[in-house]
């Protein structure tokens, strides 16, 4: 069973093709990291999986559901968090976390809170103004209202950016137990390859709108003949391969 | 509505009134502008009323009710566009489109916080109102719940409208959440009847439930009769203007999901 299948999936904006045409699914319990570089269609692919953005061609499934029918069925049962969407600053931890368990229509909110607050270690934060918190903070927050619903699909936009080294790993320790812990299907779109190396069983390069590659981090590693993430996406975002192949022949 | 969708709405209104439970100043600001305007009216009545006497009295009755309801109808819409704003001004749309929130859970949240926004402001006008100036609005009888109901109605479609156009061009539009109903005041005859404007504006002013309200308030005021016509006429306008904002609104956030709009309101 897949949690997300995606087929011809294609979002134009006038003249400008962003997603051109892609095809994935995402297996139950994956961790599936999107990587490419900027403009190459990773936000507006996510934007499409979680229904903000209706897209122009193709269909997307998610947990079961078609998302031009039925997004709100799915919706309840995922969650998404991004460091580019802030929650309202100047309401407390705790009040945030309250909205968005109303919104998710969590049973037994407060003691959900509860059980995040000690998770995320989040207990001296609760009754302070989520604005004041530090980037490490607010991305542990943002995580709690992600994981408010414990949602069967957790959808991450760069979940460790503008975080310190040790903050960072912190956050992907975290993640990588919760996925264990509870078979959560994670979508991962970020920069850092060592995070996407680290966490992800599948791997989807994206460049100009199009799955240009994809796999395993171990098999485009092997495919590219690199040792680490960073090269292989550099081989892929400057088609070094491909000017090395022509070199050869 | 079910359970769930209940308690999303209440999830919406629980963030703004803890916005308001942390904050005196926004609660002050609620009540701040209806008082003001009371008082300004409040006082310029009852000048006229010690130097031209009885008939001053009587504009002066008409006047603070015309302030009184018209308030109704700008903190209504004011109530519904302003929350919506805080939510783009918090950067926090992205999280609340992602969630189960339907459209219509979204808009019944923010009418729910226009009514206690209005009534936050409103109810301490009408308090100054009756202890400055003697003046008792609800001794126009129980058909000023009606004129309330219309003006609040006009007020939430008129927002919808208001909401629909920052969906549509974003922060640019943000302005007329304040403006766009003092645009609407010199038509809605709130001090004067429909009949003082020139003849080619009144098919706009009978084209407004408003003016159909405040028919009916200097029909109660001057003669002591209820224009049944005019009340019926603000209802049947209002569930026009009401559909018409609705479809308006659904249009236009079709459209913002078509763009990728929602992804880049307020910035």
């Amino acid at each position: 069973m897949d949690a997300i299948r995606v087929h011809g999936l294609t979002k134009r904006y006038g003249d400008t093709l962003a997603v051109d045409g892609i095809d994935f699914a995402v297996p139950t319990g994956a961790t599936m990291g999107l990587l490419g570089g900027n403009g190459a269609g990773k936000t507006t692919t996510i934007a499409m999986l979680l229904g903000l953005l209706i897209p122009t061609a193709g269909t997307i499934e998610v947990l079961g559901h078609d998302m031009s029918r039925d997004r709100f069925a799915a919706l309840a049962r995922m969650n998404f968090s991004s460091p580019y969407v802030a929650l309202p600053h100047r309401l407390s931890v705790a009040e945030n976390l309250r909205i968005y368990g109303h919104l998710y229509n969590v049973h037994g909110l407060e003691r959900r809170i509860a059980e995040l607050a000690a998770e995320l270690d989040l207990g001296a934060l609760l009754d302070r103004p989520a604005g004041q918190l530090s980037a490490g903070q607010k991305t542990r927050v943002a995580l709690a209202k992600a994981l408010i619903n414990r949602p069967e699909l957790l959808l991450l936009d760069e979940p460790t950016a503008s975080l310190d080294p040790d903050t960072g790993d912190w956050v992907r320790t975290w993640l990588e137990r919760y996925r264990a812990e509870s078979g959560c299907t994670i979508l991962l779109a970020s920069h850092n390859m060592a995070e996407v190396e680290r966490l992800c069983s599948h791997v989807l390069m994206l460049k100009t709108g199009r799955i240009v590659d994809h796999g395993s981090p171990q098999d485009l590693l092997d495919r590219y003949g690199r040792d680490d993430m960073e090269e292989v996406f550099l081989d892929i975002a400057r088609d070094r391969r491909r000017a090395a192949a022509g070199a050869d022949s | 509505m079910n359970a769930a969708a209940a308690r999303r709405i209440w999830g919406l209104m629980y963030r703004h009134l803890a916005l308001y439970r942390r904050s005196w100043p926004r609660l002050l600001e609620l009540a701040y502008w209806p008082v003001l305007q009371m008082c300004i009216w409040g006082f310029t009545a009852s000048y006229l009323a010690t130097r031209i006497g009885g008939v001053a009295a009587t504009a002066g009755a008409t006047l603070l009710g015309g302030v009184l309801l018209w308030e109704v109808a700008l903190r209504s819409q004011m109530g519904v566009a302003i929350s919506f704003l805080e939510e783009m001004w918090s950067r926090n749309l992205g999280h609340i489109f992602v969630s189960p929130m339907r459209p219509w859970e979204l808009v019944a949240g923010l009418i729910a916080m226009s009514i206690i926004r209005m009534l936050a402001g409103v109810v301490p006008a009408i308090a100054v109102a009756w202890v400055l100036y003697a003046y008792n609005l609800f001794a126009l009888g129980p058909v000023v719940v009606l004129f309330f109901m219309n003006l609040m109605i006009m007020g939430w479609a008129v927002a919808l409208g208001v909401v629909s156009l920052i969906l549509r061009h974003g922060a640019g539009a943000e302005a007329l959440a304040w403006s766009v109903l003092f645009g609407l005041t010199p038509f809605s005859a709130v001090f004067y009847p429909v009949s003082v404007l020139p003849a080619g504006l009144r098919p706009i002013a009978w084209a407004l439930p408003s003016a159909h309200v405040f028919e009916g308030m200097r029909g109660v005021l001057l003669n002591g009769v209820i224009l049944w016509d005019h009340l019926f006429a603000a209802f049947a306008l209002n569930a026009v203007w009401l559909v018409a904002a609705a479809v308006l609104f659904a249009r236009q956030f079709r459209q913002a999901r078509l763009r990728g709009a929602l992804m880049s309101i307020g910035e």
